[in-house]
């Protein structure tokens, strides 16, 4: 199975992106530049978290109409597998490819640190080698992280199950001080209504080796891989 | 030549973080009557008159880009 990295201008984890892949997961990989009008004919897209174009305007505005985006956008409708870490979840909102929005954190600061994630939905390309419920612990690394969406949006997402991943404490049980960023709902990581597209803020390609703290993140790419295999039986 | 102001503020239901951390500045300094912050930016533009209504045309910006109708709203003033 093959991937794709796209290298925006202040992309910052491209590289650890990457490095999942092609040294722990064993897959092969390549950047994309994000001036690509195509995704050389790779099986799965990731955009990786950074500031794209400084986050000028807002995280992921200006990102969203680069010219791999286009690409991007027609890959997603097609039924491609994107997912898009911290930055790219922004990037991933703007193009309104996944609903709601990413704003400044409730406590306004940069919050840096291991968090625990509950699995929501553990039928989907991005986590179907986790139990539903079962608690990863993964980085999160951002200054706007707070999920935001209107309610009836809210009331779908919970309706289809595209909710994924939502912040909790060690023992999964979702509160307010596990909540890193005031996200609604404790909301980490969300699918579109195809779960084709995915966006979480938490890093899993910072997670995949347990010299890191932890290889928990390894789950979420390697359920990619399961579900390319299992579709291509 | 056109000169265009935007005014982009947070929608009314969403917490402003900022607004309300110098709310708190301004309480602190003694201005105990500040009910409330709200923090926003301004966009100006000048364009090149080409005949077409300008505010048409940045209506159009504001929605593709200037601003993010999830969590914002905005106001376009022709300045001259």
């Amino acid at each position: 199975m093959r991937f794709g990295v796209v290298v925006f201008p202040g992309s910052n984890c491209d590289a650890d992106a990457y490095y999942a892949i092609r040294d722990v997961l064993q897959q092969p990989v390549e950047y994309i530049w994000h001036q690509d009008n195509d995704l050389h004919g790779v099986d799965c897209v990731i955009l990786p978290g950074g500031f794209s174009y400084g986050d000028y305007l807002r995280c992921g505005a200006i990102a969203r109409f680069s010219p791999v985006m286009q690409a991007v956008e027609e890959f997603a409708r097609q039924g491609g597998l994107v997912i898009g870490i911290c930055n790219g979840f922004q990037i991933l909102c703007e193009a309104h490819l996944l609903p709601g929005a990413l704003v400044r954190n409730e406590g306004l600061r940069f919050v840096c640190k291991h968090v625990y994630l509950r699995v929501e939905n553990a039928d989907t390309p991005f986590t179907n080698r986790c139990r539903a419920g079962e608690v990863l612990r993964i980085p999160i690394a951002h200054g706007e992280g707070r999920y935001v969406c209107d309610r009836e949006t809210l009331q779908e997402l919970q309706a289809n199950n595209q909710i994924l991943f939502r912040y909790c404490d060690s023992s999964g049980a979702l509160t307010k001080e596990s909540n890193p960023n005031g996200s609604l709902a404790n909301i980490a990581g969300i699918a579109n209504e195809r779960f084709n597209v995915m966006g979480m803020m938490p890093h899993p390609e910072r997670a995949c080796e347990a010299i890191l703290g932890s290889e928990d993140g390894l789950k979420i790419f390697e359920s990619i891989v399961h579900s390319a295999l299992a579709a291509a039986r | 030549m056109p000169r265009v102001r935007v005014l982009v503020t947070l929608k009314p239901t969403l917490l402003d973080a900022q607004g309300r951390t110098v709310q708190d500045a301004l309480h602190a300094l003694g201005y105990q009557n500040v009910n409330q912050v709200r923090i926003g930016k301004v966009i100006e533009l000048d364009i090149t008159d080409e005949g077409q209504p300008v505010e048409a045309q940045v209506k159009e910006m504001c929605d593709r880009l200037l601003a993010n109708p999830v969590t914002e709203l905005y106001e376009i003033e022709v300045l001259e």
